[in-house]
């Protein structure tokens, strides 16, 4: 904990330092870019936008999450939904981000739901991939223990399946937490009225590094206040039965 | 499968079970092997190693589905197994991984199977923090809580120490002796069959069939020392026969 406090001083130090050498025109002191997010946070409009921001990304994530990871499971267990879905697969992983964006929009229009959709289509083959692996290496043992024993396909699904594929959900939950924000910001900055990444295009027509650092680093607060509190206790609830290690 | 209650025995009739070798051609594993055990009866299957005990069970058990002939299981093929390994879910208590293969047993039951197999201190604790001696027993309970009409047993002992396995070996014959149950036991181990089994199937090597059947007389508790040894040299002859 110490260590991780030093090392956090020392990231302010090294700001400071580069703030004087470089002007306060390309990067600004850390003072200035917190006085600039109390003022935003006491006009109401750094709630509003980080709101707007975490709740597409929350239903973005979601949305890529769920689908992923019944899609990954169908492919890893069944032959059959491996040959039929990789090919897509292969195709979604190597649109650029920014394809996928584009043409959401000129399909949808700017609208909400084509925001939500380029973002969750983006992170959706990633997700299934992981949990594809997972479900390749599940044990064939446990398997037939649970079929000569007749558990219920539920039972299986909740006993014998998930926890052998928790492990690849939390992988993916936690790579596609930080994806999915990215994808959102671009996503705003190009056709959405509010939200952070609409802030940090406002900002970077009028050259104000100042704003885009403020907004920036509070939803980066935003998203360590989620892992810390919501993701990490998860995980380890989730791996309780695991000994430690001492 | 039994059409329910019309067949209280185990009949089993495989004529063949063969594999598709890696090259090429078939590999014969099972042909023409037939045996029957009555209710409430203990038989052992007793065979060198790599002669296909492990596949005859699995088919038993309906884990394989892909050979030739008729498996009729008692009554309503109600099955409790315990595999070569433990194979409990290291995610769940020993209570849960008892509970969830055997949801209608009681709080009474559960309590009086821990034990009889010494696992009452256990009961809470997850399957990582266990020996394999204990984990084993975890199985046994897990398979007994079912109430099954078959219990499968695929050499349950196998890599523990000898003390361990002779402990273990009497703690199931009373529970079988308690609460009968038709039983099947694979072993390669003679000793291990003659102290537990009620009828021993000699199997021959592969491709398997069976090349004896000997019921013990006595029943288990009753058997003394020379009644075994003079089984043991029956069983050798049988053995040195083929």
């Amino acid at each position: 904990m110490a260590l991780r406090l030093l090392s956090l001083v020392l990231m302010l130090v090294a700001w400071s330092i580069g703030a004087q050498l470089a002007g306060p025109r390309m990067l600004p002191d850390p003072q200035s870019v917190a006085l600039l997010v109390i003022s935003e946070a006491q006009s109401g409009s750094l709630a509003f936008n980080l709101g707007i921001t975490l709740l597409r990304v929350t239903v973005a994530f979601t949305l890529a999450m769920a689908l992923g990871s019944v899609m990954g499971l169908l492919m890893g267990r069944f032959r059959a939904a491996d040959s039929i879905g990789d090919p897509w697969l292969v195709v979604l992983l190597n649109l650029p981000a920014l394809v996928i964006i584009v043409l959401a929009y000129v399909w949808a229009g700017l609208t909400e739901t084509a925001a939500i959709a380029a973002v969750a289509l983006n992170k959706l083959p990633i997700a299934t991939v992981m949990v594809r692996e997972g479900a390749r290496s599940l044990d064939r043992g446990l398997d037939e223990m649970a079929q000569v024993f007749r558990m219920s396909a539920w039972a299986q699904m909740r006993h014998v399946v998930l926890p052998q594929l928790a492990p690849y959900l939390a992988a993916a939950a936690r790579s596609g937490l930080s994806l999915v924000w990215k994808i959102v910001l671009i996503v705003e900055l190009l056709g959405r009225p509010n939200g952070v990444g609409f802030e940090i295009g406002t900002a970077f027509q009028l050259f104000d590094v100042t704003r885009i650092l403020a907004y920036a680093l509070a939803f980066v607060a935003v998203m360590l206040v989620i892992e810390t509190f919501l993701v990490q206790p998860l995980e380890r609830h989730v791996t309780r039965w695991r000994p430690r290690t001492a | 499968m039994s059409p329910a209650g019309v067949l209280a025995r185990l009949e089993v009739a495989i004529r063949q079970k063969a594999y598709s070798a890696a090259t090429g051609g078939t590999l014969r594993v099972i042909e023409g092997l037939t045996f029957s055990l009555g209710k409430g009866e203990v038989g052992a299957l007793v065979g060198p190693s790599g002669c296909g005990k492990t596949t005859l069970l699995r088919i038993i058990a309906g884990l394989d589905a892909d050979y030739e002939g008729e498996v009729h299981l008692p009554d309503h093929g109600r099955l409790g197994m315990v595999f070569q390994e433990p194979r409990l879910l290291p995610w769940r208590t020993l209570e849960h991984n008892v509970r969830l293969a055997a949801p209608q047993v009681t709080d009474d039951e559960l309590t009086s199977l821990f034990a009889a197999l010494g696992l009452s201190a256990h009961r809470q604790h997850y399957p990582g923090e266990l020996s394999l001696g204990l984990a084993r027993r975890v199985a046994l309970a897990r398979a007994f809580a079912v109430n099954p009409d078959l219990l499968l047993l695929d050499e349950p002992f196998v890599s523990l120490d000898d003390a361990l396995a002779t402990r273990l070996r009497d703690e199931l014959a009373e529970l079988v002796t308690r609460r009968p149950v038709t039983t099947l036991l694979v072993t390669h181990n003679v000793e291990e069959a003659i102290a537990l089994a009620d009828r021993l199937f000699l199997l021959s090597p592969s491709p398997t069939r069976v090349m004896a059947e000997l019921p013990i007389p006595n029943p288990r508790s009753k058997r003394t020392p020379e009644e075994l040894a003079a089984f043991r040299g029956q069983i050798a002859r049988k053995l040195k026969g083929v």
